[in-house]
This record gives C-alpha cells, structure tokens and sequence, in this order.
C-alpha cells in the first residue's frame, strides 16, 4: 500500500458528475483573468509615480501605503465596509477592493528606479512627450521582467485564495473552485471515513480518486504558468525586494 | 507677512503638483482603494470600544469603553488562544534559518542544470494552494489508509493520529510549511549572493581559503542585512499566525492547540456575530504586533544600523 498500483481514470470520469467543479473552475478563471488585469493596472501605475524622484509629496504619499502593511482595521470592520458598499455576495468584491498590494508596489518601484535611466525621461520631456504617454508607450515596453513577476504572483494570489470568498461569498454559484475544493477535500473527509462492506469501500475508493483528480486539475495549471516566468526571477528582479 | 509666505509655498506647491499631473492620476486608483478599504475599515474598528448595533451603525452604536477588551482577558479562551499563537508562531521562527542555510547550499552547485531543476522543483510546492495542501496532509498523514499509516503498519505499529491531535498540531503546521516555502524563501537570499563580487572569492583562493570559510567569511556577512530585515518583519507578525491554515487543518480533536487569535477572530466575529467583542481582539492582536515591529526595528537600528525606515 506504500507504492502505487494499476491504472485508472475513474476519478476523472466521477469529476464529471460534480457540476460544482466545474462552476469553480469557470470562476476562479474569470476572478484570476479580472483580477490580475486589475492588480496589474492598479499596483504597476502607482509604482511607477512613486519611482519619480520628482513627485511631490512623495514621502507623505508612500507612507500612506506602507503604512497599511503594518495597520489595518481588521476583518469585521473591512466585512462591515464592504457590506456597506454593496459589495457583498458580488463578483467585484473578489477582484476590486483588495486589488493593491503594496509589497508588489514597493518591488515594482525599486524596479523602475533600478532599470529605467532618469535620463529617459528628461529626454521624452523635452520632445513634448507628457507623463502619461511616457509612462504608457516607454515604460511599460522595457518593464516585461517586472511585470511578468507581479502578474504571476498576483495570478497565483487569485487561483489559490479562498478566504475572501469565505468571508465575502454566500451565493454558490460564485464561488471559487478553491472554495468547492474544500468541501471536497477536506470538510467532507471527516464523514467519509464512516461505515463498513462493500459498499462503502467501493464509494471510499472513488471518493478519493475524486480528491487526487481535483487536486491533479487544479494545481496544474498554475504550475504550467511558472515555468515561462522563471527567466525573469534573476537577481535584479528579487533583490529590489528588501533592499530599501 | 507670514500668510503671504505660505500662499507663495501653496503656489508653489500647486505648480509643482500641475507640471506632473499624470502622475498624481497614475496614483489615484490605488488611493481611493486603500482610502475605501482599508482606511475606512480603520476608523470602523472603533466599534472594539462599542456595542455595535447593525441597526445604529459605526458611528450611531452606543460606546462601551474597554468592556469587550475585558470580556477577553478574562475569558478562558485568551490564555488559550494567544499560548497557542505564540507557540507556533515561535515554533515557526526557529525555522528561519533553513531558507538562509539552503541558499548557502544552491549557491555551492557548480553544475548549472542540475542548479536549475533543484531550484524548479523546491519551488513547485509554493504555488499548491493551501486547501490543496491540507487536503493532501489529510489523506497522507491518515493513520488509517495514509501514507502514514500504512507506513507505521509495515513495522507493525500504532500511527498517531498527526491531524486530530492538539499536540502534533504546531509540528505539522510549521514543517508542512518548512516543505512547501524553503525554496521559495531561498530565492531573495540566492539574489543577494549572486551580487557578491567575484574577486572576494579569487582572493579568497589566493589566501588558501576553504569552502567552508568562503561560506563563513564571504556569503554570510553578505546575506546579513536581508536576514535582518526579513527577521524584523517576522518579529512584527509574531502574534499573527495565519488564518486560512490553521483554519483548514483545525478539527473538534485538535482545537485545543489549534485555536489561534485569527481563527478565535472569525468565529466569533462572523459566525456567531459579535462584532464588537471580535474587533477588540483583532484590534489587540494588531497593536501588540505593531509594537513589537516598532520596538525591534528601533533596538535594530541601535545595533547593526538596519532599520525598515
């Protein structure tokens, strides 16, 4: 019983009867692909203006944001707040309010100081080029490694959570697969060691088929993601994280 | 005389902010969310110091002054919680080298694909989620048709019971999360040492030096002042053992060393609706962190001149 034997797809097969599966996996994809569209819009443009030296009131401003990693109100005041805004139980309250990261922000800044010579911009300043256009058509091209980094980890964020759903969901057909996952996987473990015959050893037998095939198809797609990031996660990407 | 100082100030303030407008708009989404949600929720967490009434609101409620921070000092569960909390969270902090010790070992690999797929494959377990990562606990470490137990029965012995007991509880949260975070742990540390200057190790050789010394000498003074600011934020989270883990592997035979300060939050805050009461321990638990975080970053920056800010 240590090593594995024979083959089956039997598990596979029972996926298909399990219509909740396949919701949470259409969720989960549309939460990860708005989500990180969001993260990315958000978290990459606030970076980049509190990279400029020549912000003004840039301390002030970045303390505000770091200053929420180390305080926060908490969970029942944050539930309450969104509850009050109307976002419970919607498909925004999974991709909007928590869409900054100021970790991700403070990388990304480090990033743009890093690699983007301030010479650039004196440049594009004096061809007429404003700050938006400079930073949409000049910055963003020659940011690829930085924003690869922060798409898969703000993808892997989004795939992988289920605490706000937890917190935030109550309609079942929003939810997330990683939600449906734990009813499989773990809530319903509890019960499923019960009873005895044939029967129940033939109904245990598929249910944890069951529970390997959906960990099979739910990690694997993430995992397919990573190999084509890991060229961008060289020193100049990851050092910028601590230092300063 | 003094106003029309600062109107000047004002001004020119108003035309520094004008030149570079795009950035300010660059800057608002990210603002208002957090002004939205999360300083917002900050003021709402006045309502630790009321009875909170769904009706009256955050602002309407009726205050209660330190009332609910009583109740929890004087329940049974706050020995409990916050034991367990520190327990594992000190449990946790003495695997903080492992990550260090194995990006001093990766750095040692001299063959360059063999490098690559150790790294690749010490990484993979980073991106399992955490409901994927109990489940998989919860089949293997079964003592009845685990892994476990099947490996416990081949010697013909009893298997314990890893995921439905109170003592084994911190082991398996903090080594389950040693397996799954070392590699990706390693990486910030394996950046900073490949940013060590090659002609230390060329004098190094020059000098007779052993591995072990270059190690010494070399690499580890080199990823001291990354190890100190990632300790520093350790320390600032040291009441702060996460919820969604400890939640999932949490189960009516573990819960006396399972019951930690975020999962006491959420019961009792939104399953059972106490508001009030479950603000005001969340509120307590983030103002110790906040201290402590402020307390070792300023005893840091005394002694090795590090300091987040």
């Amino acid at each position: 019983m240590v090593f594995p034997k024979g083959f089956t797809l039997d598990g596979y097969k029972e996926l298909l009867n399990h219509a909740n599966i396949w919701i949470g996996y259409k969720n989960t994809i549309l939460y990860t692909a708005v989500g990180t569209a969001i993260g990315l819009a958000v978290n990459l443009s606030a970076a980049y203006a509190l990279s400029r030296k020549d912000l003004f009131g840039r301390k002030a401003i970045t303390l505000f944001f770091i200053f929420t990693m180390f305080f926060n109100g908490g969970l029942i005041p944050t539930f309450l707040t969104i509850r009050d805004f109307g976002l419970y139980d919607t498909f925004l309250v999974m991709v909007l309010p928590f869409a900054v990261g100021v970790f991700d922000i403070i990388v990304a800044r480090t990033f743009f100081q890093n690699s983007i010579p301030a010479d650039l911009w004196e440049a594009a300043q004096i061809d007429g080029c404003g700050n938006l256009r400079y930073y949409l058509l000049i910055v963003l091209p020659l940011s690829k490694a930085i924003i690869s980094v922060l798409a898969l980890w703000i993808a892997v964020g989004h795939w992988n959570s289920y605490f706000n759903a937890l917190i935030y969901l109550n309609d079942k057909d929003l939810y997330p697969l990683q939600l449906v996952l734990r009813n499989i996987l773990i809530t319903n473990q509890m019960q499923s060691n019960m009873g005895t015959g044939e029967a129940a050893e033939i109904a245990m037998r598929l249910a944890n088929l069951l529970r390997y095939s959906v960990i099979i198809i739910s990690t694997i797609p993430i995992m397919c993601v990573y190999p084509f990031v890991q060229k961008y996660f060289n020193q100049g990407v990851m050092i910028g994280a601590v230092k300063q | 005389m003094r106003s029309g100082q600062s109107g000047v100030d004002i001004q020119r303030a108003f035309r520094r902010i004008g030149r570079n407008w795009g950035l300010y708009l660059l800057l608002l989404p990210a603002v208002v969310l957090l002004l939205l949600f999360t300083y917002i929720p900050m003021y709402g967490v006045i309502i630790a110091f009321k009875d909170y009434s769904p009706v009256l609101g955050i602002t309407g409620s009726p205050w209660a002054g330190f009332k609910h921070f009583e109740k929890f000092f004087q329940s049974y569960q706050f020995e409990l919680t916050i034991k367990n909390t520190l327990y594992i969270s000190l449990y946790s902090f003495a695997t903080f080298p492992i990550p260090i010790i194995f990006a001093l070992l990766v750095n040692q690999m001299r063959q360059n694909w063999f490098r690559r797929f150790f790294q690749t494959v010490t990484y993979m377990p980073h991106f399992i989620s955490t409901v994927v990562l109990v489940g998989l606990m919860l089949i293997l470490l079964s003592p009845g048709n685990g892994l476990i137990g099947n490996l416990f029965r081949l010697f013909g012995a009893e298997a314990p019971n890893l995921m439905g007991s109170a003592g084994w509880f911190s082991s398996v949260y903090v080594w389950s999360d040693v397996w799954q975070q070392t590699g990706w742990n390693s990486i910030i540390f394996l950046a900073a040492l490949s940013a060590v200057d090659p002609s230390l190790y060329e004098a190094a050789k020059v000098d007779g030096a052993s591995r072990w010394q270059n190690i010494w000498n070399i690499d580890l003074p080199m990823l001291m002042p990354t190890a100190i600011t990632l300790l520093i934020l350790r320390v600032g989270g040291l009441l702060g053992v996460g919820f969604e883990k400890a939640y999932l592997m949490q189960n009516n035979l573990n819960i006396t060393g399972s019951e930690v300060i975020s999962t006491y939050v959420y019961k009792v805050g939104l399953l059972s609706a106490q508001y009030s009461f479950s603000s005001a321990v969340n509120l307590f638990n983030t103002v110790i962190n906040f201290i402590l975080l402020i307390m070792v970053n300023r005893i840091s920056r005394k002694y090795s001149e590090q300091s987040l800010w």
